[in-house]
């Protein structure tokens, strides 16, 4: 069993991070809330509204998307029409579409990229290219899979001001993070799971200084992340 | 019903079968080896056939008698086949290998066709009309001898990719081609032998198959698909699947014809594929993946 | 981007004017280049652009072909309305096709093969009825007019032909840049992130097949009240499925202009060939001659042919990367 009897809420406007040791069950956790992994047991809820047992592109209908852990672009289109399949599921009509897509390209600072094939980006901008894909889709809730992984120390605190304007235009976030900089710079509240269990929730500073979480994995992490 | 009848149909179904699971062992070890559909199978059995036949015309050797002559000319065709195209499709997406075979399926149909013509040739072999009663059900020597054969040589196919360095190396590459290039095992050359062994399986079961049936060039296709649905049928890359499936399918074959006319015995066959592909598409003998 | 246009125009005004200067046999292959252009467009719409290849696409070939010469011959129905009702015949059989292996999940080579198997069901039950031929196929009598759509000489059908071919450009075009053709491209490249991104994927990709087997199922009439004769091994057959992807993989798959560019090249070398090679008795040395090209093809120019011809015309017309 990959994760069990892990029970949590997300409140309204908040930033919350899932943090844990390589094969705790994060990804699964996402898996499931996004509909590509249906739970054996429980429950998820999206404001009173019932998410088990939905397909994925209906849990996005419904204001929760995500991205990939490893990015999955549309590789032989360009940027422009990437973000345009996601916003596509929102507008009416292709050309309000496009601009809303230009808009969320020019955010995410893709704009000298716009009309490049996905193919030939560099990592970063991948990445930034799945976010901006997600967020074209104007959900409530957004889910990162270890958005920051593989940044540079530079790219990471590009990618938390944008996160965090991302999170101050009202999309609630929900992080999976191996990067402790993104974690204690975006959270409000923070879990720890390991093995499928909740070992700790709290604040990133509580959650920083809980014996058990230290035990788990955080010591080395945490000590490079301050230093 | 008469059941004497049902009994001569089953027992016809599983020594052809037997065949069928032949040239399906063919098509599993180059799918299990490589990932590569070979559409171009069921006309590489016809060329065996082919080279079989006019062996036995020109040279009078009987082909249970030049079985492995022919293979071993067929393997080196598909070694051939594998050097040139092949390896050079394997990384492609599914949709550009699809082409290149069915290409060189159409090419060697096509061949054989300018060199012998459309005309139906049927060897007089030996044994061919011969028949023997077992009670009450009446056999075709020839049928019965190519089943034999053909379960001969699926177990010492078994067998060699079991135990000799060859068949190891065999193994390996497929299970894992990084780790395989790592330990030093030349990949190139093991895939070409593979589909090369593949391509001579195939080519022996057109031999048995020889005295069995009138030969043209247009039959390839036919057993292609053939192949293709024992494959699914016992699971893709399952070896022993291949024999099982194709023993299944050639019952299920044989016995339709108590209920439908002959012509349409493909039509089961394809039902067959459609049900297991729908509901048990890892095969029957397939796990889980 | 207006460049290209005018360069479409001008062609257009050439191949309208064509028919002046050239011989009955020319237009011939003409009408040929543009059925294969066609037939190989439709069935772009499914491989190319949504991703899932089909190998049994002669099926609904056959399908139009049969429905609208058993409508003509058993109500002298014209076969400009008994194509469309051959059409709606096509993409009901292709939504239970497209049922059976989205619901189910056949992905890749199973879906291939699903594709061939209903073709060749479909083969061996029109063999059995009486009612279209059986074995012996179905000869068409020829009663020239425009309510028959059948006509003398080639000139009426380069220009049916033509109409084919620049409707389906058409609409292709509007399909790509609509937000159906967006979502088809979107599964193609990546069904998982697509559905993540609210596309619902089984339905798109339903809409993709009945587009799909409705366009090919048009070209089965101009092939009937062509060649004047049905046989299921040659309508629903592996030959016919093969020899339409040939063009379209050549020319470029998933590209607008591919099956256009592709059928420019292979139809003519087909037709000659078969011509040429059958006068010294030489039947088949034109199927060898395209197993060639079609591998040295997808060999050394995975992309296609359009990549080089873009290329070519680079100069010419800049190709803006926008859509």
């Amino acid at each position: 069993m990959a994760v069990g009897d892990l029970s949590f809420e997300l409140g309204n406007g908040e930033v919350l991070a899932l943090i844990g040791p390589n094969g705790a069950g994060k990804t699964t956790v996402f898996n499931c809330l996004s509909g590509f992994l249906p739970p054996d047991e429980g429950e998820i809820y999206l404001e009173d509204r019932q998410l088990g047992g939905l397909q994925p592109f209906q849990i996005c209908q419904r204001g929760m998307a995500r991205t990939f852990q490893i990015v999955k672009p549309f590789l032989t289109i360009s940027v422009l029409d990437n973000v345009m399949v996601g916003a596509l599921s929102r507008e009416k009509s292709t050309v309000t579409a496009r601009t809303k897509s230009l808009e969320i390209i020019d955010f995410a600072g893709l704009s000298a990229w716009t009309y490049k094939e996905a193919q030939g980006l560099p990592l970063p901008l991948r990445k930034r290219l799945e976010l901006a894909r997600a967020l074209a889709t104007r959900p409530k809730v957004l889910l990162l899979d270890e958005v920051m992984a593989g940044l540079n120390p530079t790219e990471v605190d590009e990618l938390i001001v944008l996160l965090k304007e991302v999170n101050r235009q009202g999309v609630s976030i929900f992080l999976i993070e191996h990067v402790m900089r993104g974690v204690m710079a975006l959270s409000k509240r923070v879990i720890v799971i390991n093995y499928g269990v909740k070992i700790a929730e709290g604040s990133p500073e509580e959650v920083v200084k809980d014996k058990q979480v230290i035990e788990a994995y955080l010591g080395k992490e945490f000590l490079s992340a301050q230093g | 019903m008469d059941s004497d009848l049902a009994l001569q149909l089953i027992i016809q179904g599983i020594l052809l079968g037997g065949i069928y699971g032949l040239i399906a062992l063919g098509l599993s070890l180059i799918f299990g080896v490589m990932g590569v559909i070979n559409f171009a199978h069921g006309q590489m059995m016809v060329m065996a056939m082919y080279v079989s036949y006019w062996i036995f015309v020109l040279l009078g050797l009987d082909p249970y008698l030049s079985l492995v002559i022919v293979a071993a000319v067929i393997f080196v065709l598909g070694y051939l086949i594998q050097a040139t195209v092949v390896n050079r499709i394997l990384d492609y997406p599914e949709a550009m290998q699809v082409l290149p075979l069915v290409s060189m399926g159409l090419i060697l149909e096509n061949f054989a066709l300018l060199l012998w013509g459309p005309d139906y040739r049927s060897p007089q072999t030996a044994l061919g009309l011969e028949t023997l009663w077992v009670g009450p059900v009446m056999i075709d020597v020839s049928r019965l001898i190519a089943f034999v054969l053909a379960i001969l040589i699926t177990v010492f196919i078994f067998i060699f990719l079991k135990k000799s360095n060859i068949g190891k190396c065999i193994r390996a590459a497929s299970d894992n081609r990084t780790g395989a290039i790592l330990v030093g095992i030349n990949v190139n050359r093991i895939y070409n032998t593979s589909f090369a062994l593949g391509a001579a399986t195939t080519a022996a079961a057109g031999v048995l198959l020889l005295p069995l049936m009138p030969l043209s060039p247009h039959l390839g296709h036919d057993f292609t698909l053939t192949a293709f649905i024992v494959v699914i049928l016992g699971g893709m890359g399952n070896l022993l699947g291949a024999l099982v499936g194709g023993l299944i399918l050639g019952v299920a074959e044989s016995v339709s014809t108590l209920f439908l006319p002959a012509t349409l015995k493909h039509a089961v066959s394809f039902s067959i594929l459609i049900i297991i592909m729908l509901f048990r598409p890892q095969g029957l003998l397939g796990g889980k993946k | 981007m207006k460049r290209l246009y005018l360069l479409l125009a001008a062609v257009f005004v050439i191949l309208i004017l064509l028919p002046l200067f050239l011989d009955n046999y020319a237009l011939g292959i003409f009408v040929m280049i543009f059925f294969w252009a066609y037939v190989g467009q439709s069935w772009n719409v499914l491989t190319g652009y949504t991703g899932h290849i089909s190998l049994g696409h002669a099926l609904y070939i056959g399908i139009g072909a049969y429905a609208t010469t058993f409508l003509a011959q058993t109500f002298g129905l014209t076969p400009w309305v008994g194509m469309f009702l051959g059409g709606v015949i096509a993409v009901a059989i292709a939504l239970f096709l497209g049922f059976l292996g989205f619901r189910f999940g056949l992905r890749g080579v199973y879906f291939v093969i699903m594709t061939i198997a209903f073709a060749e069901l479909t083969r061996l039950a029109v063999s059995h009825i009486e009612a279209l031929g059986s074995f012996t196929g179905i000869f068409l009598d020829f009663n020239p007019s425009f309510y028959n759509f059948q006509f003398r000489g080639n000139i009426p059908y380069y220009y049916i032909a033509l109409g084919y071919v620049v409707a389906s450009l058409i609409a292709v075009r509007v399909l790509e840049v609509s937000k159906v053709g967006r979502f088809i491209v979107a599964i193609r490249e990546d069904e998982e992130a697509a559905q993540a991104l609210g596309v619902n994927t089984f339905k798109y990709n339903m809409i993709a097949i009945a587009i799909s087997a409705f366009m090919t199922s048009l070209a089965g009439a101009f092939y009937a009240n062509y060649i004047f004769y049905l046989h299921p091994n040659s309508l629903f057959g592996m030959s016919m499925s093969i020899e339409l992807i040939l063009r379209p993989i050549v020319g470029g798959l998933g590209t607008l202009f591919g099956p256009i560019i592709g059928s420019i090249i292979l139809t003519p070398l087909s037709e000659i060939s078969r011509a040429y090679f059958a006068k010294g008795g030489l039947e088949g040395l034109h199927l060898i001659l395209y197993g060639v090209v079609a591998i040295l093809v997808v060999l050394f120019m995975p992309k296609g042919i359009i990549v080089y011809v873009k290329r070519a015309l680079n100069p010419i017309i800049k190709f803006s990367k926008e859509t």
